[in-house]
């Protein structure tokens, strides 16, 4: 290992043309499902991003919005003011394109800081368990497994109870989304704990890392040089799954009425509001933040599973 | 295997005092008991001598001790939000939620071991194609956007199925059930298919990549060179070997139908202990959900520890060495 | 050959990838007569256990049959549909896996296994294919085999489970059994009494033998012919006499090297330089060139056909008649 030549680093563009010839770029190009999913997941993002200068209005501004508007079908101009809206609009008025992209940017904001509250948690103590072993492995291994025992959705909501019981009436609208990410953050670790924990035992074991053991490396050297990167396939799947599923934890949260309030609405805050106008035939309130909050998820699900057949070729 | 079991009973008791110890946590240091129950502006004394009634001033583990004393006698207290004690509360509505977890779970099982089985022995149909994709929306569609669709179609659209509450119910003894009515049997279904169709994917999922990883295994090539019929490789072979694993993962699954239950009820506005439980939440009701937590865990626990015991029943290498092959 | 009861001819076995089709086994030949034992030996991903499979009809896809036929008593058994090679499975052809820990189905009793075998395969009631599967356990020579017929597979050891794969290979009896290195995964203690067990048996009973296995051990006290793979393709096969004692083929040469001749004690270990190609980068012209010794410019070319040397066919321009290299 020592006497190897040395080898001329390769160009960006050798390293370009590599990826396009690894497997996981060739399964890419052929699983037209996933470069679909990647797309609409792309646009809901960037749509999202940009969407305070992309919207027609800004639908939380009680100044920008005319009453008269309301409950204008799509792409039918108002019987009063003959306005017209892409997506139609809300009881107030509200122009439902516009809450769209507003609600998107809190659900896929949620969504990735839980994700990565989770993850920071689940790996730093898969790491540490599965490192150290002993009873450090059973205290963590033992409370992952008693709140695996509860659907997260639950804990969310017992975190989500304790934070409104704790904190005073007056700050639970501000406090709602640090909040939401935290309680679907702290339900979220225990499987990125256990995945963490397997992976970094089977490396452990092996030769290489007792090696390292031996020679006196620093145990985070270790970790981070040896353990760390064979534990990042795992963890970007369940955490691309994860992240679907923390956009659907919070929509529910909002839908239950414990997420956002509504002065600062997720899509479940939307669909909340929606479902009260079906029976009396406002389809579109309803319907299309439904529509946004389908596609973003399944996007990010079907990504999630093709990353791991893609990454695990022996289920394929 | 007693060795076993009484190990399995053990942590379901741990699991239980950690629970028993959040929800005490919760009742005792989330808001203010005290000033719940005589109200803001109670003298000092008024306080003084409501901590000893409620034995606030005491050492905290004696009121721990006190509490899960209490608990076990199925007494948790008096719901701040509705002021009547909380058990009372639950047992009226217990019969909804259990009769529509049952329900789910059943509808769950039958349906996601058939197509899980389905899938992974003929991966190639269309069917299978079809099914894969319906359950990977199923995966991504939350619980509550499939209970607005149902409703859309089948109560709002074409009439056909009510689309909230439980519809007439009968009293038998302290259960209510909607079991014996024909518009509580016509109420219980759309609630049915929204709790159940999640877990039904999960299961399908589950029971097809176990399936999977069953028929790889040699035993079934062995069966399969030794020349028996597919019918009796799929399901007298590979069948029993994939729902041994599954078992445990379905008990699980089928035990967080309770809790699912909670957006469900929600949807449906069917008055279950769940319902229950959203509105506590939202009015911070302490009470209410430590012994909605309790109740949890004790189905949970109840729920892992018969997956033991059917553990047992089916795997014969379990009756003779318990301990030594699960860790 | 007219008398042969299995006939392999020119068998191709290709992997679809998505870089093209891999061959792992690349215009086997040989025949079986009844009775006979065959070894077929060679180092692992020679390609001799995906012979085996392909002879029973049990490859996985994406392997795959690509030509060449199999024909077991003048009928072509590689285009059967589905159900008719079913049924010759476990009936006119048996087979011994691996891994007796692995091959038995842990949650049916030893006798459930057997039963349902035999009833499968032969028109008997429950009572008679128990006693069926007793006689079967005695052959095998499990000891008190009617109290054993209940027991599950983990509370038999290795050896013994081994024991009763065979029994259930052999419970229809049919006229070959594949035996896929059925003592690799034993302890060294109890190999020769599965080994012996399987050889008696199938003397017994007239059952053809085709042993795959990369022990040569084992093949020279069991095979009656032994073909050596390499690549995918046989590289001689002959009586195990001569293969043995006068190798033709370098690589067998090299590989009869590797198993010291407890007689000659003198001759020097022969080492074969590299190791066997993959199956995306087998050589142009003989696959062993690179590794031989012997190698001139045609065997980089041309790819050898069999002929006959002494008493064994060999697929090597250069081997000549039995003289051993110094």
């Amino acid at each position: 290992m020592t006497d190897q030549p040395v080898l001329a680093r390769p160009t960006l563009r050798q390293r370009l043309a590599d990826f396009w010839d690894s497997d996981i770029a060739w399964s890419f190009r052929h699983t037209p499902l996933a470069i679909i999913a990647a797309l609409v997941v792309l646009l809901i993002f960037t749509a999202a991003l940009i969407g305070p200068w992309l919207a027609p209005q800004n639908p939380f501004d009680p100044g920008s919005l005319n009453l008269m508007d309301g409950k204008t079908p799509p792409m039918t101009p108002n019987a009063f003011t003959s306005n017209s809206f892409l997506l139609g609009t809300d009881d107030q008025g509200r122009d439902i394109f516009s809450t769209i992209l507003y609600g998107s940017r809190v659900s896929i904001f949620v969504g990735f800081a839980a994700v990565s509250l989770a993850l920071a948690i689940g790996v730093t103590l898969g790491l540490l368990a599965g490192y150290r072993g002993g009873w450090v492995d059973s205290l963590i291994m033992r409370i992952a497994d008693i709140q695996l025992t509860f659907p997260s959705i639950l804990v969310a909501l017992m975190i989500f109870g304790l934070f409104k019981g704790l904190f005073p009436v007056g700050s639970h609208n501000d406090l709602a989304v640090p909040v939401l990410v935290i309680a679907i953050g702290l339900s979220d670790w225990p499987q990125y704990a256990r995945t963490v924990r397997s992976v970094t035992m089977v490396e452990r074991n092996k030769d290489y890392v007792s090696a390292a053991r031996i020679i006196g490396q620093h145990p985070v050297r270790i970790m981070a040089r040896h353990v760390l990167p064979n534990v990042l396939g795992p963890v970007l799947v369940i955490g691309t799954l994860g992240l679907a599923l923390a956009i659907i934890a919070e929509a529910t949260l909002s839908y239950l009425g414990v997420g956002v309030p509504p002065t600062q609405p997720s899509l479940g805050t939307l669909i909340r509001v929606g479902q009260e106008y079906v029976a009396s035939g406002e389809w579109w309130i309803l319907l299309f933040p439904s529509l946004t909050l389908l596609s973003l998820a399944l996007s990010v699900n079907i990504l999630g599973d093709w990353l791991r057949d893609a990454l695990n070729p022996r289920l394929r | 295997m007693l060795a076993f079991l009484i190990r399995r009973v053990f942590q379901a008791v741990i699991v239980m005092l950690t629970v028993a110890f959040i929800s005490f946590s919760l009742f005792r240091f989330v808001g203010d008991p005290i000033s719940t129950m005589v109200g803001q502006d109670a003298t000092i004394a008024d306080r003084q001598a409501m901590a000893r009634e409620l034995g606030l001033d005491q050492p905290f583990i004696v009121q721990f001790w006190r509490f899960i004393a209490k608990a076990v006698q199925g007494e948790f207290g008096i719901s701040y939000r509705v002021g009547r004690p909380v058990m009372d509360l639950i047992q009226e509505r217990l019969p909804a939620t259990l009769e529509l977890a049952f329900c789910a779970a059943i509808f769950a099982l039958v349906f996601g071991i058939f197509f899980g089985v389905y899938t992974a022995l003929r991966r190639d149909s269309w069917l299978t194609k079809v099914v894969m994709t319906v359950s990977l929306i199923g995966v991504s569609l939350p619980t509550f956007l499939i209970g607005i669709g149902l409703i859309y179609l089948f109560s709002v659209e074409l009439k056909w199925l009510p689309s909230f509450g439980r519809g007439e119910t009968v009293k038998i003894g302290g259960w209510t059930t909607g079991f014996l009515t024909e518009s509580g049997l016509k109420s219980l279904i759309l609630p049915t298919i929204t709790l159940g169709l999640f877990q039904m994917t999960l299961i399908m999922r589950l029971v097809r990549s176990e399936m999977l990883e069953v028929l790889r295994t040699d035993y079934i090539k062995f069966a399969r060179a030794r020349g028996l019929s597919d019918r009796a490789v799929h399901f007298g072979h590979a069948l029993k070997n994939t729902l041994i694993p599954v078992i445990t993962i379905m008990g699980i699954k089928l035990g967080a139908l309770v809790a699912f239950a909670i957006i469900t009820e929600t949807v449906f506005q069917w008055p279950g202990v769940g319902f229950l439980f959203i509105s506590s939440v939202q009015s911070v009701d302490v009470p209410m959900m430590a012994s909605y937590l309790l109740l949890v865990a004790l189905f949970f626990v109840i729920v892992n520890l018969t997956v033991d015991l059917a553990y047992f029943a089916v795997d014969p290498r379990l009756r003779i060495s318990a301990v030594a092959t699960r860790g | 050959m007219g008398d042969a009861l299995l006939e392999v001819k020119d068998l191709v076995v290709e992997f679809k990838t998505r870089r093209g089709a891999l061959r792992a086994v690349d215009g086997v030949s040989f025949a079986l007569k009844p009775g006979e034992v065959l070894g077929l030996v060679g180092e692992s991903g020679a390609g001799k256990s995906l012979t085996g499979a392909a002879v029973i009809g049990l490859l996985e896809p994406p392997g795959h049959i690509a030509a060449g036929s199999v024909t077991l008593g003048g009928e072509r058994i590689d285009t059967l549909p589905r159900e008719a090679m079913r049924k010759v499975r476990g009936k006119r052809i048996g087979m011994v896996f691996q891994d007796p820990l692995t091959s038995l189905n842990p949650l049916y009793t030893v006798g459930e296994q057997l039963t349902e075998t035999i009833r499968t395969h032969l028109p008997v009631n429950q009572a008679e294919a128990r006693q069926r599967a007793i006689d079967l356990l005695n052959d095998v020579g499990i000891p008190a085999a009617s109290r054993r017929l209940d027991s599950y597979p983990h509370e038999f050891s290795g050896g013994m489970r081994q024991r009763v794969v065979i029994a259930l290979a052999l419970a229809a009896e049919p006229e070959v059994v594949i035996a896929d290195e059925p003592t690799t995964a034993l302890d060294v203690s109890v190999q020769a009494q599965i080994i012996s067990v399987l050889k008696n048996l199938c003397t017994e009973k007239g059952t053809a033998v085709i042993l795959v296995t990369h022990d040569m051990g084992v093949i020279a006290e069991t095979a009656d012919r032994v073909a050596v793979m390499y690549a995918g393709r046989i590289v001689e096969i002959g009586p195990v006499r001569d293969v043995i004692k006068q190798p033709v083929h370098p690589y067998t040469m090299g590989l009869m090297g590797s198993i010291p001749d407890p007689q000659g004690g003198a001759e020097r270990l022969v080492q074969i330089p590299g190791a066997m190609p993959r199956l995306n980068a087998i050589p142009v012209g003989c696959a062993f060139n690179p590794r031989c010794q012997m190698a001139i410019d045609r065997c980089r070319v041309e790819r050898p056909t069999m002929r006959r040397i002494g008493a064994t066919d060999v697929a090597c321009h250069v081997a000549g008649p039995a003289e051993t290299t110094p």
